[in-house]
């Protein structure tokens, strides 16, 4: 069956309309249910004490003063904590040659990164906890510290971990076809080294977590801010001897997560741990300063790159060489080695040539863990790709608009294997390039910035092509051996009032995933998008699924909600036929009433047949089925990952007086496949472009040479502000995918993914007057001025 | 300082969202997490104590202020307004339907600080607000998911539309 959802005329139109979430007058009304609005009886919070040293020996930790202090209920060190909690190595079976070493919930006898916890108190409030962290002695014996990435593999610097032989990590190198052979010949040759500054994600609200072990059940319950509910569980139950059965995560409203919620916090699951010994709720909510040292960083990359091309601007090969810092431990389960080998499956990934070679080679450092952060390794790719692509068009004399034409893969070749491996079922540069050509007016922006800069008024446009992956396989972490479900599945219910209640494991973080199913089971059902509810996040009520990460919700979740909800139809069906003594297949549902199918005469409404079905089903034929309860789970299964593409553009003006960029305007054309909901899928680009703003000119975090973190608070590491930010316009082009009905992709990331090297190209297309061209990010008045004055960094 | 100010406990009487209120307070306790954790008025974010991000964003004697800078010890006498109060009491039902409507705020953590900031300008600016004035005001509050551009777009349809009211009724 194939409903024509581009028909705006059809039954039951949720899918493609612009719905209001279900849960943002709450939200608007502050009746959010975060973590740290919960309080239990009995309920103990915990804080931690931090090492100041980014590497150092822990000789002694001297608790008796902490024990002593009022409120206190217990101090905890790592060696404790060993005995309840065994410890963890990140690693996945498919990267091959990845090692990492044992990483426990509190540093045993060793501190490998500024931040890292060392010891727990545990009191009736907070403030008494942190009264207390203040009174443990800890002797520490400082060590060498590895903090430069680029010295992290010679001789003469300390193995982070001796066991591991030496500070690699991970490295994979992939080639296709003869780079090294086209380089040699190829007529034209561009190279640059690139920089993308490691910063983090700054959820507004801060890593939550309540644990709460019932020793009278067995049982721990978990109030977590976290995008995968069952992935924690798995990761609770394994750690501290339980059956999975045995622990129920349960994630409410959750403050911003954008990848940082995606990870396994040893702080986390010492909290867990701690409740495990004391048979009590124990509630951790990170402070700011924890946030910046402790939340996983990102985005921590050099790259070299070359490319080659013919005289026409045709691109024919891609040489990538990344390197990149992950901090001490690979982080669990998902592993830091993902966003290198994203960059090397992404480089060069829009465009049509044959000839690759990309490395990249991942080390070990006394920083922050890095993890995967939002478009992971998708912004570094992007950036890297489409400043090769401009210094290209720049040295033969093209429009950037010009060369994009020329190399990216055309619309028709479909299905294409890129020369990193990557298959594309089906994807819309072209229709997206010229969509935006048509958007932004580019002639007569053109026109603009040349009037302009007679005057003396440097503004600059610059294009960025990407790809974006989404709806990941278990060829994402499956294969490797991590028990993270690429699968998930959806429960529909209709009860006795007519009403549905659709149960997903899928969560919300606020992108609208619970508009999204809302919608999806709405329509598939048959009934007023306002009679369903959505339930989210609970692993003991919701069917198994992965939650939030990769931009899979939509494509995955929302087609098991769609099969879920087909099914409860036909089953509802059923039942009617049998009331009114006609053939199922005569019968449709619109909006909530059973109807004659065709005519749309109604016949009666699902309340009647609740009402039957759940108090008076003595009435219907003995043996009926009258299942209202119906669950449907979804997997992709013929491609690794649905790929999406796009394009974006911005239009910036820079002083050379002071170096400060003014972002003008913004705009992307995305392909994320069928638009479920419009708005909710803009307002996802619009926010992924400011974060990738953020990226490309504020957000850093800054390290001395001795591991300390420098700008920890929020007014030293600067982010995207409302007033600097520019209006964005989104437009679409909806090539979906043929894998499932729904034919959703991700649009999640999407945003993230363009927008640093779009602003890049815009700036180094303002100050090429000027003799300024900028690589390393974030570009700062600073490095932007340095540039165009030819200083070094 | 008062001889209250060195005291452990100290006692305050003031009214919360028109509601009197007598309390004794831990001096260090910031009013952010007195009126989380003594009041139960959850509406209110701590998220950075240090007076940067602005969900702690709320009104004391007239004026927005960060609920993180100030000690509850203080607020003797004052009178305070959260989103709690400022939605039961209906004023701003129509800035938050355009923040509903504009799909204004995602995780909506940072919403309730938003909205009073919001809500100061629609207060204090005669006619409508520019964008620019507009993003001028909330760029004292953070927000991570929107990149603000829905935000402005609420704020202004909000001003518009109490513009024309204004309008009709002069």
């Amino acid at each position: 069956m194939s409903i024509r959802f581009d028909n705006p005329d059809r039954p039951n139109s949720y899918i493609g309309r612009t719905v209001p979430r279900p849960n943002a007058r709450r939200l608007v009304e502050g009746r959010g249910r975060y973590v740290d609005d919960i309080v239990l009886p009995r309920m103990l919070h915990a804080v931690f004490l931090r090492s100041p040293y980014a590497h150092a020996r822990i000789q002694s930790i001297n608790t008796e003063a902490a024990r002593a202090a009022h409120g206190v209920r217990g101090v905890f060190t790592g060696a404790d904590l060993a005995e309840h909690c065994t410890p963890w190595v990140a690693v996945l079976a498919h990267l091959k040659g990845l090692k990492s070493a044992p990483q426990h919930p509190i540093a045993v006898d060793r501190a490998t990164w500024t931040g890292e916890a060392v010891a727990a108190v545990v009191a009736d409030t907070r403030a008494q906890a942190e009264e207390a962290a203040a009174l443990i002695e800890v002797d520490y014996e400082p060590l060498q510290p590895v903090t430069d990435m680029r010295t992290a593999l010679d001789p003469e610097t300390p193995v982070l971990h001796p066991d591991l032989g030496d500070n690699l990590t991970f490295q994979r190198e992939h080639v296709s076809g003869d780079p090294a052979e086209v380089m040699r010949t190829a007529p034209v040759i561009v190279e640059s080294r690139f920089k993308t500054g490691r910063h983090t994600g700054v959820c507004v609200e801060p890593r939550s977590i309540l644990a709460d072990y019932n020793r009278s059940e067995k049982q721990l319950t978990v109030y977590h801010s976290t995008q995968a509910p069952h992935m924690m569980q798995v990761v609770f139950a394994e750690h501290l001897g339980l059956p999975e059965g045995a622990v129920r995560v349960i994630c409410g409203d959750v403050g911003g997560s954008f990848g940082i919620k995606v990870h396994v916090y040893p702080d986390e699951v010492a909290t867990a741990t701690i409740s495990k010994i004391l048979g009590r709720p124990v509630k951790f909510i990170a402070d700011r300063l924890e946030s910046f040292a402790t939340d996983i960083h990102a985005r921590d990359h050099e790259i070299d790159a070359r490319m080659a091309l013919d005289e026409d601007g045709r691109i024919l090969a891609l040489d990538i060489e990344d390197l990149t810092g992950i901090g001490p431990y690979s982080v669990y389960p998902r592993t830091s080695a993902i966003e290198g080998n994203q960059v090397v499956n992404l480089c060069g990934g829009p465009y049509d040539f044959a000839n690759y070679r990309a490395r990249t080679t991942v080390v070990l450092q006394n920083k922050s863990p890095t993890c995967q952060y939002r478009a992971v390794g998708h912004p570094i790719a992007a950036a890297v790709t489409e400043g090769m692509v401009d210094l290209a068009a720049e040295k033969l004399g093209l429009d950037p608009i010009e060369i994009r034409r020329r190399n990216l893969i055309a619309d028709d070749a479909y299905p294409y294997t890129s020369p990193a491996n990557m298959r594309f079922e089906g994807l819309s540069h072209h229709k997206s390039l010229n969509k935006l050509v048509e958007m932004m007016d580019y002639p007569a922006l053109r026109a603009e910035q040349a009037a302009l800069r007679e005057n003396g008024v440097y503004r600059g446009i610059g294009i960025a092509s990407f790809i974006e992956l989404t709806n990941p396989s278990p060829f994402m972490y499956g294969i490797g051996g991590a028990r993270i479900s690429a699968q998930d599945g959806c429960t529909v219910r209709m009860d006795p009032d007519g009403s549905v209640v659709a149960m997903s494991g899928v969560t919300e973080q606020g992108q609208g995933t619970e508009a999204m199913l809302a919608q999806v089971t709405a329509e598939a059902v048959g009934v007023p998008v306002q009679r369903v509810r959505v339930i989210t996040g609970d692993t003991q009520t919701t069917p198994y699924g992965g939650g939030t990460w990769a931009s899979r919700g939509a494509g995955i979740g929302g087609e098991a909600a769609l099969q879920a909800g087909r099914a409860l139809r036909e089953n509802i069906l059923a039942v009617a036929g049998a009331m009114l003594q006609c053939a199922p297949e005569t019968l449709d549902i619109v909006e909530g009433n059973i109807v004659d199918l065709g005519t749309d005469t109604e016949r009666m409404p699902l309340s009647e047949l609740g009402r039957v079905v759940y108090f008076r089903g003595d009435t219907l034929p003995k043996g009926l089925p009258r299942e209202l309860v119906v669950t449907r789970h979804y997997i992709t299964s013929d491609y690794p990952f649905a790929f999406t593409n796009g394009i974006q553009a911005s239009y910036v003006e820079v002083d050379p007086e002071t170096g400060f960029v003014k972002l003008l305007k913004h705009w992307c054309v995305e392909d994320c496949g069928r638009v479920i909901n419009p708005q909710l899928v803009d307002e996802q680009i619009r926010g992924g472009i400011v974060q990738g703003i953020g990226g490309a000119l504020y957000e850093e975090s800054l390290y001395d040479t001795e591991g300390q973190l420098l700008n920890a608070n929020m007014a030293d590491y600067l982010v995207p502000m409302a007033s600097e930010m520019p209006d964005m316009i989104i437009g679409h082009v909806e090539t979906p995918t043929r894998e499932s009905e729904l034919g959703a992709k991700g649009a999640g990331e999407a945003g993230t993914a363009g927008a640093p090297a779009a602003v890049m190209n815009a700036i180094n297309d303002a100050i090429r007057p000027l003799g300024g061209r900028v690589t390393s990010m974030p570009m700062t008045p600073e490095r932007i001025l340095r540039s165009i004055h030819h200083l070094p960094e | 300082m008062s001889q209250a100010a060195f005291e452990q406990l100290v006692d305050i009487s003031l009214t919360v969202n028109g509601e009197r209120v007598e309390a004794r307070v831990p001096a260090g306790r910031h009013v952010v997490d007195f009126l989380r954790l003594d009041l139960g008025l959850t509406g209110a974010h701590a998220g950075c104590e240090h007076g940067v991000c602005g969900a702690c964003t709320l009104q004391i004697d007239g004026e927005i202020v960060r609920g993180c800078l100030i000690l509850a010890a203080q607020m003797d006498g004052a009178e305070i307004w959260t989103i709690e109060g400022v939605t039961d009491s209906k004023e701003i039902t129509d800035l938050q339907d355009n923040f509903v409507e504009r799909n204004a705020l995602q995780c909506g953590f940072c919403t309730p600080g938003m909205i009073f900031a919001a809500r100061d300008i629609l207060t204090r600016h005669q006619g409508v607000p520019s964008r620019e004035d507009i993003r001028e005001h909330i760029s004292g509050n953070y927000c991570r998911c929107t990149g603000y551009e829905a935000i402005v777009d609420a704020i202004e349809t909000t001003a518009r539309a109490r513009n024309s009211e204004q309008e009709a009724a002069e």
